[in-house]
Protein backbone atom coordinates (compact mmCIF):
# COMPACT_ATOMS: atom_id res chain seq x y z
CA UNK A 1 0.00 0.00 0.00
CA UNK A 2 1.16 4.00 0.42
CA UNK A 3 4.45 3.82 2.02
CA UNK A 4 4.41 4.88 5.66
CA UNK A 5 7.74 7.23 5.50
CA UNK A 6 6.00 9.58 2.73
CA UNK A 7 4.13 12.56 3.23
CA UNK A 8 0.45 12.67 1.03
CA UNK A 9 -1.32 15.68 -0.57
CA UNK A 10 -5.11 16.12 -0.83
CA UNK A 11 -4.21 16.41 -4.22
CA UNK A 12 -2.45 13.06 -4.11
CA UNK A 13 0.56 13.79 -4.48
CA UNK A 14 3.64 12.49 -1.93
CA UNK A 15 7.03 13.87 -0.66
CA UNK A 16 9.69 11.81 0.65
CA UNK A 17 12.60 14.20 2.20
CA UNK A 18 16.13 13.13 2.82
CA UNK A 19 17.82 16.21 4.70
CA UNK A 20 17.41 18.61 2.82
CA UNK A 21 15.88 16.98 -0.35
CA UNK A 22 12.30 16.59 -0.71
CA UNK A 23 11.27 13.54 -4.11
CA UNK A 24 8.05 14.23 -5.69
CA UNK A 25 5.44 11.73 -7.17
CA UNK A 26 2.07 10.86 -7.40
CA UNK A 27 0.05 8.58 -4.91
CA UNK A 28 -0.66 4.78 -6.43
CA UNK A 29 -4.45 5.96 -6.37
CA UNK A 30 -3.59 9.05 -8.65
CA UNK A 31 -2.06 6.66 -11.16
CA UNK A 32 -4.99 4.38 -11.05
CA UNK A 33 -7.47 6.84 -11.41
CA UNK A 34 -5.74 8.60 -14.65
CA UNK A 35 -5.33 5.56 -16.03
CA UNK A 36 -1.80 4.65 -18.55
CA UNK A 37 -0.11 7.93 -18.21
CA UNK A 38 1.59 9.13 -21.80
CA UNK A 39 2.90 12.40 -21.34
CA UNK A 40 4.51 13.91 -18.71
CA UNK A 41 5.21 18.11 -18.62
CA UNK A 42 7.76 18.73 -15.76
CA UNK A 43 9.95 22.09 -15.40
CA UNK A 44 13.42 23.38 -15.36
CA UNK A 45 16.09 22.59 -12.98
CA UNK A 46 16.42 26.25 -11.27
CA UNK A 47 12.30 26.64 -10.65
CA UNK A 48 11.41 27.84 -7.60
CA UNK A 49 7.85 27.00 -6.60
CA UNK A 50 5.54 27.81 -3.75
CA UNK A 51 3.58 25.13 -1.98
CA UNK A 52 0.41 24.10 -3.65
CA UNK A 53 1.82 25.35 -7.39
CA UNK A 54 1.39 23.80 -9.97
CA UNK A 55 4.75 22.48 -11.38
CA UNK A 56 3.67 20.67 -14.21
CA UNK A 57 0.96 18.33 -16.14
CA UNK A 58 0.65 14.55 -16.22
CA UNK A 59 -1.62 13.24 -19.25
CA UNK A 60 -3.36 9.74 -19.90
CA UNK A 61 -5.09 8.94 -22.79
CA UNK A 62 -8.37 10.10 -21.78
CA UNK A 63 -7.48 12.95 -20.02
CA UNK A 64 -4.91 16.16 -18.38
CA UNK A 65 -4.26 16.28 -14.95
CA UNK A 66 -2.32 19.07 -13.27
CA UNK A 67 0.27 18.34 -10.33
CA UNK A 68 0.99 20.82 -7.56
CA UNK A 69 4.00 20.67 -5.67
CA UNK A 70 3.11 19.87 -1.78
CA UNK A 71 6.32 22.07 -0.42
CA UNK A 72 8.11 24.86 -1.72
CA UNK A 73 11.47 24.72 -2.74
CA UNK A 74 13.47 24.96 -5.89
CA UNK A 75 13.88 22.50 -8.51
CA UNK A 76 17.22 20.33 -8.61
CA UNK A 77 16.58 17.41 -10.48
CA UNK A 78 13.67 16.04 -12.96
CA UNK A 79 13.28 12.44 -13.53
CA UNK A 80 14.08 12.39 -17.33
CA UNK A 81 12.94 8.99 -17.33
CA UNK A 82 9.48 9.31 -16.43
CA UNK A 83 9.57 12.08 -18.98
CA UNK A 84 11.01 10.41 -21.57
CA UNK A 85 8.75 6.51 -20.51
CA UNK A 86 5.95 7.65 -18.71
CA UNK A 87 4.34 4.15 -18.15
CA UNK A 88 7.11 4.30 -15.34
CA UNK A 89 4.82 6.10 -13.33
CA UNK A 90 1.90 3.98 -13.24
CA UNK A 91 4.40 0.45 -12.55
CA UNK A 92 6.31 2.32 -9.65
CA UNK A 93 4.74 5.55 -8.54
CA UNK A 94 6.55 5.76 -5.10
CA UNK A 95 9.64 4.23 -6.56
CA UNK A 96 11.00 4.65 -10.33
CA UNK A 97 8.23 6.79 -11.54
CA UNK A 98 8.92 10.10 -9.28
CA UNK A 99 8.49 13.38 -10.88
CA UNK A 100 10.63 15.80 -9.17
CA UNK A 101 12.97 16.66 -6.47
CA UNK A 102 13.02 20.02 -4.68
CA UNK A 103 15.85 22.18 -2.36
CA UNK A 104 13.31 22.32 0.31
CA UNK A 105 12.45 26.09 1.83
CA UNK A 106 11.35 24.74 4.98
CA UNK A 107 10.09 21.41 6.78
CA UNK A 108 7.20 23.49 8.42
CA UNK A 109 4.64 22.66 5.75
CA UNK A 110 5.44 18.91 6.19
CA UNK A 111 3.32 19.41 9.40
CA UNK A 112 0.31 20.07 6.74
CA UNK A 113 0.27 17.11 5.05
CA UNK A 114 -1.16 13.44 5.45
CA UNK A 115 0.43 10.22 7.25
CA UNK A 116 -0.11 7.67 4.99
CA UNK A 117 -2.65 6.13 7.44
CA UNK A 118 -4.46 9.55 7.60
CA UNK A 119 -4.53 9.45 3.49
CA UNK A 120 -5.46 5.96 3.12
CA UNK A 121 -8.98 7.33 5.74
CA UNK A 122 -9.11 10.53 3.26
CA UNK A 123 -9.32 7.99 0.20
CA UNK A 124 -12.10 6.01 1.80
CA UNK A 125 -13.65 9.31 2.77
CA UNK A 126 -13.71 10.76 -1.20
CA UNK A 127 -14.86 7.23 -2.62
CA UNK A 128 -17.66 7.75 -0.40
CA UNK A 129 -18.63 10.81 -1.73
CA UNK A 130 -18.84 9.77 -4.64
CA UNK B 1 -9.87 14.87 -10.88
CA UNK B 2 -12.94 14.01 -12.29
CA UNK B 3 -15.83 12.45 -10.39
CA UNK B 4 -18.56 10.04 -11.36
CA UNK B 5 -21.99 11.28 -11.76
CA UNK B 6 -23.93 8.25 -10.48
CA UNK B 7 -26.82 10.51 -8.62
CA UNK B 8 -28.18 11.54 -12.68
CA UNK B 9 -30.13 8.84 -13.93
CA UNK B 10 -27.83 7.11 -16.56
CA UNK B 11 -29.24 4.87 -18.97
CA UNK B 12 -27.72 1.06 -19.28
CA UNK B 13 -27.35 -1.30 -21.86
CA UNK B 14 -27.87 -5.07 -21.25
CA UNK B 15 -24.67 -5.50 -20.51
CA UNK B 16 -24.21 -3.30 -17.94
CA UNK B 17 -23.62 -5.99 -14.76
CA UNK B 18 -21.04 -8.04 -17.40
CA UNK B 19 -19.21 -4.82 -17.51
CA UNK B 20 -19.07 -4.70 -13.87
CA UNK B 21 -18.14 -8.25 -13.63
CA UNK B 22 -15.43 -8.08 -16.19
CA UNK B 23 -14.21 -4.39 -13.91
CA UNK B 24 -15.01 -2.26 -16.36
CA UNK B 25 -14.19 1.43 -15.60
CA UNK B 26 -17.99 2.94 -16.52
CA UNK B 27 -18.58 6.71 -17.43
CA UNK B 28 -21.15 9.01 -18.54
CA UNK B 29 -21.08 9.11 -22.20
CA UNK B 30 -23.84 11.40 -23.36
CA UNK B 31 -26.49 9.49 -21.01
CA UNK B 32 -25.33 6.15 -21.03
CA UNK B 33 -23.41 4.65 -18.58
CA UNK B 34 -20.59 3.20 -20.39
CA UNK B 35 -16.92 1.18 -20.17
CA UNK B 36 -14.52 3.53 -20.92
CA UNK B 37 -12.39 0.91 -20.09
CA UNK B 38 -11.54 -2.62 -18.83
CA UNK B 39 -7.80 -3.37 -18.76
CA UNK B 40 -6.13 -0.08 -20.18
CA UNK B 41 -6.95 2.01 -23.24
CA UNK B 42 -3.11 1.35 -24.49
CA UNK B 43 -3.83 -2.88 -23.95
CA UNK B 44 -7.33 -2.77 -25.58
CA UNK B 45 -6.20 -0.89 -28.19
CA UNK B 46 -3.21 -3.21 -29.47
CA UNK B 47 -5.51 -5.90 -29.10
CA UNK B 48 -8.00 -4.42 -31.48
CA UNK B 49 -5.20 -3.68 -34.19
CA UNK B 50 -3.34 -7.22 -33.53
CA UNK B 51 -5.57 -9.43 -32.46
CA UNK B 52 -9.58 -8.81 -31.84
CA UNK B 53 -11.35 -6.76 -29.36
CA UNK B 54 -14.90 -6.93 -28.45
CA UNK B 55 -17.28 -3.41 -28.14
CA UNK B 56 -20.30 -2.98 -26.28
CA UNK B 57 -21.94 -0.17 -28.56
CA UNK B 58 -25.63 -0.98 -28.12
CA UNK B 59 -26.29 3.20 -26.98
CA UNK B 60 -26.30 3.63 -30.64
CA UNK B 61 -30.00 4.18 -32.07
CA UNK B 62 -31.06 2.53 -34.69
CA UNK B 63 -34.41 3.88 -36.74
CA UNK B 64 -36.18 2.31 -39.32
CA UNK B 65 -37.65 3.29 -42.54
CA UNK B 66 -40.72 1.27 -44.02
CA UNK B 67 -43.19 1.56 -46.69
CA UNK B 68 -43.41 1.80 -50.47
CA UNK B 69 -41.73 5.44 -50.34
CA UNK B 70 -38.49 4.35 -48.28
CA UNK B 71 -36.08 5.09 -51.19
CA UNK B 72 -37.40 8.19 -52.02
CA UNK B 73 -37.68 9.38 -48.70
CA UNK B 74 -34.45 8.42 -48.10
CA UNK B 75 -32.85 10.31 -51.11
CA UNK B 76 -34.16 13.34 -49.10
CA UNK B 77 -33.24 12.84 -46.26
CA UNK B 78 -29.63 12.02 -46.68
CA UNK B 79 -27.09 13.24 -49.34
CA UNK B 80 -25.29 9.90 -50.15
CA UNK B 81 -27.22 8.26 -53.24
CA UNK B 82 -29.16 5.21 -51.88
CA UNK B 83 -30.60 4.04 -55.30
CA UNK B 84 -26.71 2.86 -55.44
CA UNK B 85 -27.58 0.11 -52.30
CA UNK B 86 -28.89 -3.37 -52.93
CA UNK B 87 -30.35 -5.43 -50.39
CA UNK B 88 -27.72 -6.50 -47.72
CA UNK B 89 -25.50 -3.17 -48.39
CA UNK B 90 -25.19 -0.56 -45.89
CA UNK B 91 -22.98 2.81 -46.56
CA UNK B 92 -22.62 5.73 -44.58
CA UNK B 93 -23.84 9.17 -44.99
CA UNK B 94 -25.86 12.00 -42.84
CA UNK B 95 -28.31 13.92 -41.67
CA UNK B 96 -28.10 17.39 -42.68
CA UNK B 97 -29.22 20.84 -42.03
CA UNK B 98 -30.71 23.72 -45.02
CA UNK B 99 -27.16 25.26 -43.78
CA UNK B 100 -25.81 22.20 -45.01
CA UNK B 101 -23.95 21.15 -42.02
CA UNK B 102 -24.31 17.85 -39.77
CA UNK B 103 -27.35 17.10 -37.94
CA UNK B 104 -25.76 13.57 -37.26
CA UNK B 105 -23.64 11.29 -39.32
CA UNK B 106 -24.77 7.56 -39.83
CA UNK B 107 -25.25 3.91 -41.42
CA UNK B 108 -27.62 3.51 -44.25
CA UNK B 109 -28.85 -0.03 -44.11
CA UNK B 110 -30.76 -1.42 -46.74
CA UNK B 111 -32.77 -4.65 -45.67
CA UNK B 112 -35.02 -4.73 -48.29
CA UNK B 113 -36.21 -2.12 -51.48
CA UNK B 114 -39.11 -1.11 -48.87
CA UNK B 115 -37.27 -1.82 -45.53
CA UNK B 116 -34.63 0.52 -44.37
CA UNK B 117 -32.41 0.66 -40.85
CA UNK B 118 -30.27 3.97 -39.94
CA UNK B 119 -27.62 3.58 -36.95
CA UNK B 120 -27.09 7.20 -35.29
CA UNK B 121 -25.58 8.13 -32.35
CA UNK B 122 -26.59 7.17 -28.99
CA UNK B 123 -26.97 11.24 -27.88
CA UNK B 124 -28.58 12.69 -30.96
CA UNK B 125 -31.18 9.85 -31.33
CA UNK B 126 -34.41 11.70 -30.64
CA UNK B 127 -33.32 14.44 -32.66
CA UNK B 128 -32.69 12.37 -35.34
CA UNK B 129 -35.82 10.78 -34.76
CA UNK B 130 -38.02 13.78 -35.09
CA UNK B 131 -35.65 15.16 -37.96
CA UNK B 132 -36.70 12.26 -40.01
CA UNK B 133 -40.10 11.71 -39.32
CA UNK B 134 -41.35 15.33 -39.79
CA UNK B 135 -39.63 14.77 -43.28
CA UNK B 136 -39.90 11.49 -44.48
CA UNK B 137 -43.38 11.82 -46.56
CA UNK B 138 -45.17 8.45 -47.00
CA UNK B 139 -42.66 6.79 -45.67
CA UNK B 140 -42.38 5.58 -42.01
CA UNK B 141 -40.28 6.39 -39.38
CA UNK B 142 -39.76 4.21 -36.11
CA UNK B 143 -37.44 4.43 -33.19
CA UNK B 144 -35.97 0.67 -32.72
CA UNK B 145 -33.13 1.54 -30.69
CA UNK B 146 -34.81 -0.62 -27.57
CA UNK B 147 -35.03 -3.40 -29.61
CA UNK B 148 -31.34 -4.00 -30.53
CA UNK B 149 -28.47 -4.49 -28.26
CA UNK B 150 -25.19 -4.24 -30.66
CA UNK B 151 -21.53 -5.55 -30.09
CA UNK B 152 -18.59 -4.83 -32.28
CA UNK B 153 -16.00 -7.74 -32.74
CA UNK B 154 -13.10 -6.04 -34.20
CA UNK B 155 -9.88 -6.51 -35.56
CA UNK B 156 -7.67 -8.55 -37.75
CA UNK B 157 -8.91 -11.99 -35.94
CA UNK B 158 -12.74 -11.15 -35.66
CA UNK B 159 -13.83 -12.45 -39.04
CA UNK B 160 -12.56 -16.07 -37.66
CA UNK B 161 -13.98 -15.95 -34.12
CA UNK B 162 -17.08 -14.32 -35.04
CA UNK B 163 -18.00 -16.88 -37.39
CA UNK B 164 -17.89 -19.73 -33.97
CA UNK B 165 -20.95 -18.05 -32.76
CA UNK B 166 -23.14 -17.73 -36.19
CA UNK B 167 -25.25 -19.92 -37.98
CA UNK B 168 -23.56 -19.76 -40.96
CA UNK B 169 -19.87 -18.27 -41.70
CA UNK B 170 -20.43 -14.64 -42.43
CA UNK B 171 -16.34 -14.16 -43.57
CA UNK B 172 -17.79 -13.86 -47.00
CA UNK B 173 -19.68 -10.48 -46.42
CA UNK B 174 -17.84 -7.38 -48.68
CA UNK B 175 -17.12 -4.52 -46.63
CA UNK B 176 -20.11 -2.89 -46.01
CA UNK B 177 -21.93 -5.69 -46.56
CA UNK B 178 -24.38 -7.49 -44.32
CA UNK B 179 -26.78 -9.94 -43.52
CA UNK B 180 -29.51 -11.65 -41.40
CA UNK B 181 -27.85 -14.85 -39.55
CA UNK B 182 -28.65 -16.73 -36.01
CA UNK B 183 -26.07 -15.96 -33.44
CA UNK B 184 -26.20 -18.59 -31.01
CA UNK B 185 -29.59 -19.86 -32.53
CA UNK B 186 -31.26 -15.58 -32.19
CA UNK B 187 -31.50 -14.13 -34.77
CA UNK B 188 -29.22 -11.17 -35.89
CA UNK B 189 -27.73 -8.74 -38.03
CA UNK B 190 -24.24 -9.15 -38.76
CA UNK B 191 -22.74 -6.43 -40.76
CA UNK B 192 -18.96 -6.63 -41.61
CA UNK B 193 -18.47 -2.65 -40.70
CA UNK B 194 -16.58 -0.58 -37.77
CA UNK B 195 -15.20 2.39 -35.99
CA UNK B 196 -11.98 1.13 -35.70
CA UNK B 197 -10.22 1.10 -39.10
CA UNK B 198 -9.84 -2.66 -38.93
CA UNK B 199 -11.55 -5.28 -40.49
CA UNK B 200 -14.69 -6.55 -38.35
CA UNK B 201 -18.37 -7.14 -37.55
CA UNK B 202 -21.45 -5.43 -35.98
CA UNK B 203 -23.93 -7.41 -34.47
CA UNK B 204 -27.24 -6.03 -34.16
CA UNK B 205 -29.02 -8.75 -31.74
CA UNK B 206 -31.93 -8.64 -29.25
CA UNK B 207 -31.48 -7.17 -25.87
CA UNK B 208 -31.74 -10.46 -24.13
CA UNK B 209 -29.26 -12.28 -26.32
CA UNK B 210 -26.55 -9.35 -25.69
CA UNK B 211 -25.14 -10.79 -22.86
CA UNK B 212 -24.98 -14.66 -23.75
CA UNK B 213 -23.46 -13.16 -27.08
CA UNK B 214 -20.74 -11.26 -25.48
CA UNK B 215 -19.31 -14.01 -23.08
CA UNK B 216 -19.93 -16.45 -25.93
CA UNK B 217 -17.37 -14.15 -28.00
CA UNK B 218 -15.03 -13.85 -25.32
CA UNK B 219 -14.90 -17.74 -24.84
CA UNK B 220 -14.49 -17.98 -28.42
CA UNK B 221 -12.13 -15.90 -28.85
CA UNK B 222 -9.66 -17.08 -26.28
CA UNK B 223 -6.73 -18.48 -28.28
CA UNK B 224 -6.54 -15.37 -30.02
CA UNK B 225 -6.66 -13.23 -26.87
CA UNK B 226 -10.04 -11.59 -27.62
CA UNK B 227 -10.26 -8.14 -25.52
CA UNK B 228 -13.53 -6.46 -24.27
CA UNK B 229 -12.62 -3.07 -25.18
CA UNK B 230 -14.26 0.70 -23.71
CA UNK B 231 -15.16 3.59 -25.35
CA UNK B 232 -11.30 4.91 -24.70
CA UNK B 233 -10.03 2.70 -27.03
CA UNK B 234 -12.77 3.29 -29.46
CA UNK B 235 -12.02 6.91 -29.69
CA UNK B 236 -7.83 6.29 -30.20
CA UNK B 237 -9.15 3.55 -32.65
CA UNK B 238 -11.31 5.51 -34.77
CA UNK B 239 -8.84 8.84 -34.49
CA UNK B 240 -6.07 7.02 -35.80
CA UNK B 241 -8.38 5.77 -38.75
CA UNK B 242 -9.66 9.13 -39.03
CA UNK B 243 -13.04 8.72 -38.58
CA UNK B 244 -15.07 11.36 -37.59
CA UNK B 245 -16.89 11.57 -34.14
CA UNK B 246 -20.13 13.50 -33.79
CA UNK B 247 -19.75 16.30 -31.37
CA UNK B 248 -15.89 16.57 -31.89
CA UNK B 249 -14.96 16.81 -35.28
CA UNK B 250 -18.41 17.26 -37.33
CA UNK B 251 -21.81 18.89 -35.66
CA UNK B 252 -24.38 21.67 -36.89
CA UNK B 253 -21.41 24.54 -37.66
CA UNK B 254 -19.67 21.95 -40.06
CA UNK B 255 -20.21 20.87 -43.87
CA UNK B 256 -18.85 17.82 -45.80
CA UNK B 257 -17.18 19.62 -47.51
CA UNK B 258 -15.70 20.95 -44.33
CA UNK B 259 -15.32 18.00 -42.87
CA UNK B 260 -13.21 16.42 -46.03
CA UNK B 261 -16.56 14.16 -46.36
CA UNK B 262 -17.48 15.24 -49.61
CA UNK B 263 -17.67 11.48 -50.82
CA UNK B 264 -20.63 10.99 -49.20
CA UNK B 265 -22.88 13.80 -50.83
CA UNK B 266 -24.02 12.91 -54.67
CA UNK B 267 -25.03 16.33 -56.21
CA UNK B 268 -26.12 14.60 -58.86
CA UNK B 269 -28.69 11.89 -57.53
CA UNK B 270 -31.41 14.90 -56.88
CA UNK B 271 -32.41 17.17 -54.42
CA UNK B 272 -31.69 16.29 -50.60
CA UNK B 273 -32.07 18.14 -47.50
CA UNK B 274 -28.90 20.59 -47.59
CA UNK B 275 -28.24 20.37 -51.06
CA UNK B 276 -28.40 23.99 -52.02
CA UNK B 277 -26.19 25.04 -49.49
CA UNK B 278 -23.58 22.22 -49.96
CA UNK B 279 -23.67 23.92 -53.59
CA UNK B 280 -23.23 27.42 -53.02
CA UNK B 281 -20.67 26.80 -50.76
CA UNK B 282 -18.79 24.86 -53.38
CA UNK B 283 -19.14 27.95 -55.88
CA UNK B 284 -17.95 30.40 -52.86
CA UNK B 285 -15.26 28.05 -52.04
CA UNK B 286 -14.88 25.82 -49.01
CA UNK B 287 -13.50 28.45 -46.22
CA UNK B 288 -12.36 26.03 -43.22
CA UNK B 289 -10.58 22.17 -43.27
CA UNK B 290 -10.65 19.41 -41.31
CA UNK B 291 -6.97 18.06 -41.42
CA UNK B 292 -5.42 15.77 -39.30
CA UNK B 293 -1.60 16.77 -37.28
CA UNK B 294 1.02 15.63 -35.60
CA UNK B 295 2.87 17.83 -33.32
CA UNK B 296 6.48 19.56 -33.79
CA UNK B 297 6.49 20.72 -30.36
CA UNK B 298 6.12 18.27 -26.92
CA UNK B 299 2.36 17.86 -26.00
CA UNK B 300 -1.02 17.01 -27.03
CA UNK B 301 -3.78 19.00 -28.24
CA UNK B 302 -6.83 18.38 -26.79
CA UNK B 303 -10.60 19.16 -28.66
CA UNK B 304 -11.21 22.67 -28.22
CA UNK B 305 -8.40 24.10 -27.76
CA UNK B 306 -7.41 27.22 -30.03
CA UNK B 307 -5.26 26.81 -33.13
CA UNK B 308 -3.34 29.98 -34.62
CA UNK B 309 -2.58 29.39 -38.58
CA UNK B 310 -0.90 32.36 -40.98
CA UNK B 311 -4.61 32.35 -42.28
CA UNK B 312 -6.26 32.93 -39.24
CA UNK B 313 -8.14 31.01 -36.34
CA UNK B 314 -8.84 27.73 -36.47
CA UNK B 315 -9.67 24.74 -33.74
CA UNK B 316 -8.64 21.54 -32.19
CA UNK B 317 -11.30 18.97 -32.41
CA UNK B 318 -10.05 15.55 -31.31
CA UNK B 319 -6.47 15.14 -30.02
CA UNK B 320 -4.74 12.47 -28.18
CA UNK B 321 -2.00 9.81 -27.97
CA UNK B 322 -1.79 7.57 -30.77
CA UNK B 323 -0.99 3.91 -29.17
CA UNK B 324 0.22 2.52 -32.65
CA UNK B 325 2.71 5.59 -33.34
CA UNK B 326 3.22 6.20 -30.13
CA UNK B 327 3.00 9.88 -30.49
CA UNK B 328 0.02 12.75 -30.12
CA UNK B 329 -1.69 12.80 -32.97
CA UNK B 330 -5.15 15.29 -33.87
CA UNK B 331 -7.96 16.73 -36.10
CA UNK B 332 -7.91 20.08 -36.43
CA UNK B 333 -10.43 22.49 -38.80
CA UNK B 334 -8.18 25.26 -39.97
CA UNK B 335 -8.76 28.01 -42.25
CA UNK B 336 -8.72 26.27 -46.37
CA UNK B 337 -5.55 28.71 -46.82
CA UNK B 338 -3.52 27.06 -43.96
CA UNK B 339 -4.83 23.68 -44.62
CA UNK B 340 -2.47 22.02 -47.11
CA UNK B 341 -0.07 18.82 -45.85
CA UNK B 342 3.09 20.07 -44.06
CA UNK B 343 1.62 23.18 -42.97
CA UNK B 344 2.28 24.46 -39.46
CA UNK B 345 0.17 26.02 -37.30
CA UNK B 346 0.28 27.05 -33.26
CA UNK B 347 -2.09 25.57 -30.81
CA UNK B 348 -2.40 26.69 -27.45
CA UNK B 349 -1.78 23.95 -25.24
CA UNK B 350 -3.24 25.55 -21.36
CA UNK B 351 -1.36 28.69 -21.84
CA UNK B 352 1.57 27.52 -23.83
CA UNK B 353 2.14 28.13 -27.85
CA UNK B 354 3.10 24.62 -29.46
CA UNK B 355 3.99 23.88 -33.05
CA UNK B 356 1.98 21.50 -34.97
CA UNK B 357 1.65 20.61 -38.96
CA UNK B 358 -0.78 19.24 -40.96
CA UNK B 359 -0.03 15.37 -42.46
CA UNK B 360 -1.68 13.19 -44.99
CA UNK B 361 -4.77 11.01 -42.91
CA UNK B 362 -5.56 8.56 -42.42
CA UNK B 363 -3.01 8.28 -39.19
CA UNK B 364 -3.28 4.54 -39.74
CA UNK B 365 -3.99 1.97 -42.16
CA UNK B 366 -4.51 -1.61 -41.88
CA UNK B 367 -2.41 -3.81 -44.09
CA UNK B 368 -4.56 -5.48 -47.10
CA UNK B 369 -4.10 -9.33 -46.51
CA UNK B 370 -4.19 -11.24 -49.71
CA UNK B 371 -7.67 -12.74 -50.00
CA UNK B 372 -7.58 -16.51 -50.22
Amino acid sequence: MNPEDLHYAASHEWVRVDGEIGTIGISDHAQKELGEIVYLELPEVGHAYNADEEFGTVESVKAVSELFTPVSGEVVEINKAAVAEPGIVNDDPYGDGWLIKVKLSTDEELKKLMTAERYAEYLKEEEKEK
Amino acid sequence: MSSSAEAVSLKRTPLYSLHRELGAKLIDFGGWEMPVQYQGILEEHRAVRERAGIFDVSHMGELELTGPSSLDSLQKLTPNDVGKLSDGRCHYSAFLTERGTFVDDLLVYRRSADSYLLVVNASNTPKDFAWAKERAGGAKVENRSDDYALLAVQGPKAAEITARVCASDPSDLPYYGFREIAVLGTPAIVSRTGYTGEDGFELYLSPDSAEKVFRALLEAGKPEGIQPCGLGARDTLRLEAKMALYGNDIDDTITPWEADLGWIVKMKKGDFVGRDALERQKAQGVPRRLVGFEMSDRGIARHGYAAQTEAGAGLVTSGTHSPTLGKPIGLALLPAAAAAVGSEFSVDIRGRQARARVVETPFYKRKKEVSA
